[in-house]
Formats: C-alpha cells, sequence, structure tokens
C-alpha cells in the first residue's frame, strides 16, 4: 500500500544562540489507512513534528512526501491548497469559533477549496450526522461539552476527505469518558480507512493505534 | 515600506508547479459572507469602530449641505432683488463703424413710469469729460495726484437713488429743482467720497470736474443694484447737458413691485419709447450668482477642514480597532491557515472587513448629516440644498477610508505564521 506520509532526514533548527535542534534526523512512513499514534515527553519534539507533517512549519531540512507530494519546496500558497484539500486537524483546544454555529464551523473546512456555500452546508450535514451531533447544527459551540466539540473538530477535519488526519492531544482536554467517546469515533474513521495520526503523551490513548512511535530528544524510537 | 513591498509580494507569489492541487481560492460571495459574519459577530464594538467615521462623513455631509442651503437661501434673497429689477438699454447699432442708440430714451421717465408695479424709475447716462476723468479737490494740482481721482462722471434722473434703492448717507439728494435749474452740485457715491477724501459736508466742499466746480450736496451708499455708482460723481442731467453734452441716458432702472417685472417689462420699451419700441432692449440686472459661490467657498473651507480632520481621526479609529482585532483574533487566523486559507486570504477578510465598517460609517455619517442640514433648516425655515453626489459618495468616501485604514491591519494578519497563530489558541 503506498505511503501517505514519508519523511526522509528531517531536521528542524530554531535560531537562537545555540541554535536548538528540535528534531534531529527524523525518518518516518505511515501507509494508507494506518492509525500511528507519536507518544513523547513534553519538549521532545513532537508537537513540532505534528507542525511539520501538517505542513504549518518547514523542515530545515530534508524531504517530506504527503500523498506522494514532495511538500517542502513547495510555495507557501501551495502549501496552504495542500494542507485545506489533504490535511485534516483535530487540535487539543478544539479550535472552535465563537459567534458561529457548529454548522458554520464545520462548513469552514472548504471554504477555501471552491466547494460552492451549498455543498458545503450539504457535507456538513452529513459529517455531522456521522459525529452524532446532526440534532446540534445550530447550537453555540460554546455550550456544548468537551467532547461534543471535539466532535465536531472531527466533523470538520472530515469535511475535505482528507488524505491524513492529525490529532494534537485530542484528549488533553477530555475526561475520561469523553476521551473514551472520541477515541471510538478514531477507531471507527480506521475502520473506514482513513489515515490518522495521533500525537499525545497519553499512553492509553496511544494503545488504541495500530502502530506506536516514541519520540525523545527530537529524535524518533521504537515505543 | 520595504516591509510592506515584501509583505505584498509574499501574499502574491504564485510558483505553481503541477502537483495536482488546485490552488486555494476564496470566491467573492464567501468573501462577503465571512465579512458580514466579522462585522456581526461583535457588533457593540463595530459601532465604536465605526463611530469615527460616523462623524467625520456627517460632519463634511452637513457643512457641504448647510452651506449649499446658505448659499441657496443668499442667492434666493438676490432673486427677489433680481425679480423686481427691470433693465431698460437703447438697443446700439452699427452705423459706418460707429455705434449709435437706434432711439433716445427721455430723462423724464419718472413721469413716464407712472404704471402700475412701478416702485420708482431712473435714467443715467455717462457723462465724457474734456480732459479725461479726473476729479480733484481744488484747483490747483497736486504732482502727488493726492486730492484727485479717476472717477467716473454720470448724469442721473432723480428718481434713480430709490431705483437703485440706495440710501442717502450725508447731505441730500438731487430734486427736479436741482435738474431744472441747472444747479452745479453733485452727489458723490460713497467710494468715490472716500477717496476724494470727503468725509464730512457741513462746510459744503466743492470738487472741480475738468475745469468745471461743483458742490457737493450729498454721499450716497448701499446700493442694491448698479453699484458702481458708488464708486461715481454723479450730478442732475440738466447741469451735465449744459456743461459736457451730455446726451440721451443710456440705461433707465425700474424699481417694481415683487412679481410685476414681467410686465413692466413688457410696458417699458412703449412708454418710454412709444415711437420705436423695438429699439430698446429690456433686461434684468447681472446675475449676482458669483455672491453664492463666495459664500460657498468661505463656509466650506472651515467645515472641510474639520470633516477632513475628523475623518482622518476615523481611519485612525478603525485601523486602531482593526489591528487590535487582529490581534485577538490570531487563534482564527491561525485556524484558516489550517485549513487551507492562503495569506492573502486573510488580507482580504481583514481588508474587507475594515472596508465593510467604512461603508457602514459613510452610510450612517450620510444620514446623520442630512438629518442636520434638515434640522439646521426646519430652525431657520430654510430650504434643504444638498448635490445628490454627496449623499451617494459618502459611503464610497467611506469604504475607501475603512480600505485604507484595514491595509496594515490586513498585512500584519497575513504576514503571521500559521503555527505562532495556532497556538495562542481561540
Amino acid at each position: 500500500m503506498a505511503d501517505v506520509i514519508r519523511l526522509r532526514e528531517i531536521d528542524r533548527r530554531f535560531p537562537g544562540d545555540p541554535p536548538i535542534e528540535v528534531l534531529r534526523g527524523v525518518e518516518l512512513s505511515v501507509p494508507e489507512g494506518d492509525y500511528v499514534a507519536i507518544v513523547g515527553a513534553s519538549g521532545s519534539g513532537k508537537s513540532t513534528l505534528l507542525n511539520t507533517l501538517g505542513l504549518l512549519d518547514r523542515p530545515s531540512r530534508g524531504s517530506y512526501e504527503l500523498s506522494g507530494i514532495e511538500t517542502t519546496s513547495l510555495s507557501d500558497g501551495l502549501r496552504a491548497a495542500v494542507r485545506g484539500s489533504r490535511i485534516g486537524f483535530v487540535f487539543q483546544s478544539f479550535h472552535l469559533m465563537p459567534h458561529r454555529t457548529v454548522e458554520e464551523n464545520v462548513m469552514l473546512s472548504e471554504l477555501y477549496n471552491r466547494r460552492p456555500r451549498r455543498a458545503r452546508r450539504e457535507r456538513a450535514e452529513a459529517m455531522l450526522d456521522r459525529v452524532g451531533l446532526g440534532h446540534r447544527r445550530g447550537a453555540d459551540p460554546r455550550k456544548l461539552s468537551g467532547g461534543e466539540r471535539q466532535r465536531v473538530a472531527i466533523a470538520r477535519a472530515l469535511m475535505s476527505e482528507p488524505a491524513l488526519l492529525l490529532c494534537d492531544e485530542p484528549t488533553g482536554n477530555l475526561d475520561s469518558e469523553n476521551t473514551a467517546s472520541v477515541l471510538d469515533h478514531f477507531d471507527a474513521l480506521h475502520a473506514s480507512g482513513i489515515t490518522i495520526v495521533v500525537i499525545t503523551h497519553d499512553h492509553n490513548v496511544a494503545a488504541r493505534a495500530q502502530q506506536v512511535v516514541g519520540m525523545v530528544d527530537g529524535r524518533l524510537v521504537p515505543a | 515600506m520595504t516591509r510592506l513591498g515584501n509583505r505584498w509580494s509574499r501574499l502574491r507569489s504564485r510558483r505553481s508547479p503541477d502537483i495536482g492541487v488546485r490552488r486555494a481560492r476564496l470566491g467573492v460571495r464567501e468573501l462577503l459572507a465571512e465579512t458580514l459574519a466579522g462585522v456581526m459577530a461583535r457588533p457593540g464594538r463595530t459601532v465604536l469602530t465605526v463611530l469615527g467615521t460616523v462623524l467625520g462623513v456627517a460632519a463634511l455631509v452637513a457643512t457641504l449641505g448647510i452651506s449649499k442651503t446658505a448659499g441657496n437661501q443668499i442667492v434666493q434673497s438676490f432673486d427677489a432683488l433680481e425679480a423686481t429689477g427691470v433693465v431698460v438699454q437703447p438697443v446700439v447699432a452699427d452705423v459706418n463703424g460707429k455705434q449709435v442708440a437706434k432711439v433716445n430714451l427721455p430723462w423724464d421717465v419718472e413721469s413716464r413710469l407712472q404704471l402700475n408695479g412701478v416702485r420708482s424709475a431712473g435714467a443715467l447716462a455717462d457723462v465724457k469729460v474734456a480732459n479725461g476723468a479726473v476729479v480733484r479737490r481744488s484747483q490747483a494740482r497736486d504732482a502727488s495726484g493726492a486730492n484727485e481721482a479717476s472717477l467716473r462722471t454720470v448724469a442721473v434722473s432723480p428718481g434713480l437713488l430709490d431705483a437703485v434703492r440706495g440710501k442717502v448717507l450725508q447731505g441730500r439728494w438731487f430734486d427736479l429743482g436741482n435738474v431744472e435749474r441747472g444747479d452745479r452740485v453733485v452727489v458723490l457715491g460713497a467710494e468715490a467720497a472716500r477717496r476724494l477724501g470727503i468725509t464730512r459736508l457741513d462746510q459744503r466742499p466743492a470738487i472741480f470736474i475738468g475745469d468745471e466746480v461743483f458742490t457737493v450736496i450729498g454721499i450716497i451708499g448701499e446700493l442694491d443694484r448698479e453699484q458702481d455708482l458708488e464708486n461715481s460723481v454723479l450730478m442732475p442731467y440738466g447741469i451735465a447737458a449744459e456743461r459736457f453734452g451730455a446726451g440721451a441716458p443710456t440705461k433707465v432702472v425700474i424699481d417694481t413691485e415683487l412679481g410685476a417685472a414681467q410686465l413692466i417689462a413688457s410696458q417699458a420699451p412703449i412708454a418710454l419709447a412709444p415711437n420705436d419700441p423695438a429699439g430698446v432692449r429690456v433686461g434684468a440686472p447681472p446675475s449676482l450668482s458669483r455672491a453664492r459661490s463666495g459664500v460657498e467657498t468661505e463656509v466650506n473651507s472651515l467645515f472641510l477642514i474639520l470633516g477632513l480632520v475628523t475623518l482622518v481621526v476615523g481611519a485612525i479609529g478603525i485601523a486602531n480597532v482593526t489591528l487590535v482585532t487582529v490581534l485577538e483574533r490570531v487563534g482564527e487566523i491561525g485556524l484558516r491557515r489550517a485549513l487551507g486559507a492562503a495569506r492573502r486570504h486573510i488580507a482580504y477578510q481583514f481588508l474587507m472587513e475594515s472596508a465593510a465598517m467604512g461603508l457602514l460609517g459613510g452610510v450612517v455619517g450620510a444620514s446623520l448629516g442630512i438629518g442636520v442640514i434638515t434640522a439646521v433648516s426646519m430652525s431657520r425655515q430654510w430650504t434643504p440644498v444638498l448635490d445628490a453626489s454627496i449623499p451617494l459618495g459618502a459611503p464610497v468616501l467611506g469604504t475607501v477610508i475603512g480600505l485604507i485604514a484595514g491595509i496594515y491591519p490586513a498585512l500584519r494578519a497575513a504576514s503571521m505564521e500559521p503555527v505562532e497563530a495556532l497556538r495562542s489558541g481561540m
């Protein structure tokens, strides 16, 4: 099966005196449909790795192929286009916009992908149904529980039928009941063939993944 | 400027290798919907933000409208003057290269124009003085020219003062006796008296026109018509004909009742030139619309500056609040970037939001300005007058101000790195 992610000798160095090396020679291949957890302590470089995988940050050295597209040499605009069409993000703090309904938050995805508003609305309804929140589409996201908010974020991430679902501490702000609910959704998504990479420091979350990789001092190590 | 230039070039960079990914695009409808949502998210803040622009635009619209209204009001009073004034002049024909009047107007216009609707009438003719138009206070010629002035000398009939609605400032005006006796008397226009240094008449001052001496019996001023006479020496037509060979009047001025001017204009030629009514032309005095533009210019320049200053303050207000909004919405910017927005999409959004606030300020400001004009007009019982282009142009002006104010905040927003922006949370 083709690799969705192929990282080769990725370094990420932040300027300073002395410069800080956050990623050192990272090599990672994630086949299509895989469910990978990257675990590591705070400061191990896992957030920087997620930013690199999500095209939010450029590596200082190395190559990164996403679905066969070499991304390190792409312009800013094209990286944005790849990000919008191939990657779905689920953040620890949900990143839902206040003053917008649940449905409008989900519709925000695909806004920049030339999809007409009506089509976005129909798809948003389908995605909200998929995460079990079809009945809350007109709700104010500030009035939802943490678990519901994260499910809205998952619905938003699924809008563009991404090649890769990137999750940054997705259960970090949730109690155990909501954590279990969100992880159940990840299992279901994995079963439907979506490639998932979860970054977490929680070994219980990592345990649900098909493959677990550790991160120590900017290097990937077998967990 | 270099930093701004760099930001624009980053926004506009277009390298597009064929990788099977279509460049991100934000349609106009989507952009407008996002703008509306952004502006309406915090209505209270939006209202406060546009307040500066509202006041600036309102001040501008009110200024332009009130000055136009006031100018129009002054013109209306001038119009009333024009509506009661009729001027009759002989038609001048070109005979063998010489300008010759087709008819000779009579001097006794006061008796000829005893028509219903005529309040007063008077005739005048320029007097040609043999050795120029120099008028002196004494026979002696002063080399410095201090006691002389070059003044127009005009022969007049006694009714002229009322016909031009002038006032006697000192002394008295001619009567028919002065005309018939051929008295050597003159009346000075106020400006002519000032130029000759004549301020009092109790000593019965004399002036010399050419070599002829005349007693000054009065000074007139505040003329509503024929204001040139204020800078002239006026003498009864009897003595003017006797000493200077003055001929027939060159102009007859008639002051009519309001609304009677048209009637009098049709009757006057027959009354004044019964043998050849077509030999005279009848018209209104020259337009005084210059006065209107003068009034508008003075009122405008003062308040326009005030309005513009307010607008600049309004623009700074929008720029300031938009910048604060950008800083507050860093998390949203990060999210949009994560969802595929290019830098330019972020810039467009914030530009549109500030332009929308400018537009709102323009619309509300124009409405407020029109309200002020109406209120002022009502309190003075004036007719409000406003160029249609002003209320239509005000929203455009507001939008432009909003756009300009939004440039810097929009560039700040667009230049944010998505990682940094996402880190700040929502």
